[in-house]
């Protein structure tokens, strides 16, 4: 690219949707909605996973997130979290396609409490229902080339593997994996789950993502609104990096300043 | 049925007694809820919002009534 040359706008696609922002934002654990909406706000997200939760009947006047967050301008993406089967997750997202009135979601059955780590085999279960029942699920997946495959071969609309633990702040673990998935997908790859900060964003887009999606490393930094804004620029750094073409390592040091003409 | 015509019902897993003779619309109405705003599933089966003005509460009928939280 020259440098007279502007940069083109950059967006992405999922389902025939597309965004110009590749952040994705979580909406548990804020410690209010305010400032929920001012972290939306400072991240530029497009999408926002949302839960499907029991009302509470006996104070329906508590405020609710639509108040907030408007459905008409940001994209509510539901989510099975917490569910541990298949069939609760399809129950639930059946629920979400109600309340909702779309098909896009997010489709996460975990298999364990400890670690959250996915139950593929349930996830893979669910992928198929759902993907015959019309919905078109972007699905939270352990770290694995082949199970990546096998979810988008179900009808996945998008791969979004871990990066590490759910709420863990670890950081990418395996980039070989998350770069195998990438270089294998045919649909959109985001790494949801495990970043921490603003440089492990800017790594998973470094290898080649198209998004990310994060919840706890906003929602629980000490200025969540800032961290926001810290995530946004990380996800457009790494991304311009993965466009520009990073140098090649080397072993040994290479000198900058030409070594002919020295004095 | 009881002796007095309301129905007993459980919602999101708690029982309740509610008139007879009433459409969901009207059951969301009496608990305080936006009809436009939560999803409701009855006896294990989603019930599309478009019927919730003609579908008739029954006795012993289970609901789910849920609609869209934080979550990550």
């Amino acid at each position: 690219m020259s440098v007279e040359q502007p940069i083109k706008a950059d967006s992405w696609t999922v389902a025939g949707r597309t965004f110009s922002s590749r952040l994705i934002i979580g909406t548990g654990k804020y410690k209010s909605l305010e400032e929920n909406a001012a972290a939306l706000k400072a991240s530029g997200a497009q999408i926002v996973t949302v839960a499907v939760r029991r009302v509470n009947i006996s104070d329906p006047s508590q405020p609710m997130l639509t108040d907030f967050i408007d459905p008409k301008k940001v994209t509510y993406l539901p989510n099975t979290a917490g569910c541990f089967t298949a069939d609760e997750a399809i129950r639930t997202l059946r629920l979400a396609r109600e309340a909702g009135g779309w098909n896009l979601v997010k489709l996460e059955v975990l298999g364990e409490a400890r670690t959250l780590y996915p139950d593929m085999r349930e996830t893979l279960k669910a992928c198929q229902v759902l993907v015959a029942e019309g919905f078109e699920p972007m699905v939270y997946c352990v770290d694995d080339p082949i199970a990546a495959k096998q979810l988008e071969e179900a009808g996945a609309v998008a791969i979004m593997p871990l990066g590490a633990p759910i709420g863990s702040g670890l950081g990418i673990q395996n980039r070989v994996t998350i770069r195998l998935i990438v270089e294998g997908a045919g649909v959109p790859v985001l790494v949801d789950a495990g970043v921490g900060t603003a440089s492990d964003a800017a790594v998973a887009m470094e290898l080649g993502c198209d998004g990310v999606l994060m919840n706890t490393a906003i929602a629980e930094a000490k200025d969540p609104v800032l961290m926001a804004r810290a995530m946004k620029a990380a996800v457009e750094a790494g991304r311009l990096a993965y466009l520009a073409g990073r140098m090649q390592k080397r072993r040994y040091a290479d000198p900058s300043s030409p070594l002919a003409g020295l004095i | 049925m009881s002796l007095d015509d309301t129905l007993g019902i459980r919602v999101n897993g708690e029982h309740r007694r509610v008139n007879g003779g009433i459409t969901i619309t009207e059951m969301l109405n009496e608990l305080g809820l936006d009809p436009h705003r939560v999803a409701v599933e009855r006896n294990l089966a989603v019930v599309e919002r478009s019927k919730f003005t003609e579908m008739m509460v029954e006795d012993g009928d289970d609901y789910e009534i849920v609609h869209f939280v934080g979550g990550g």
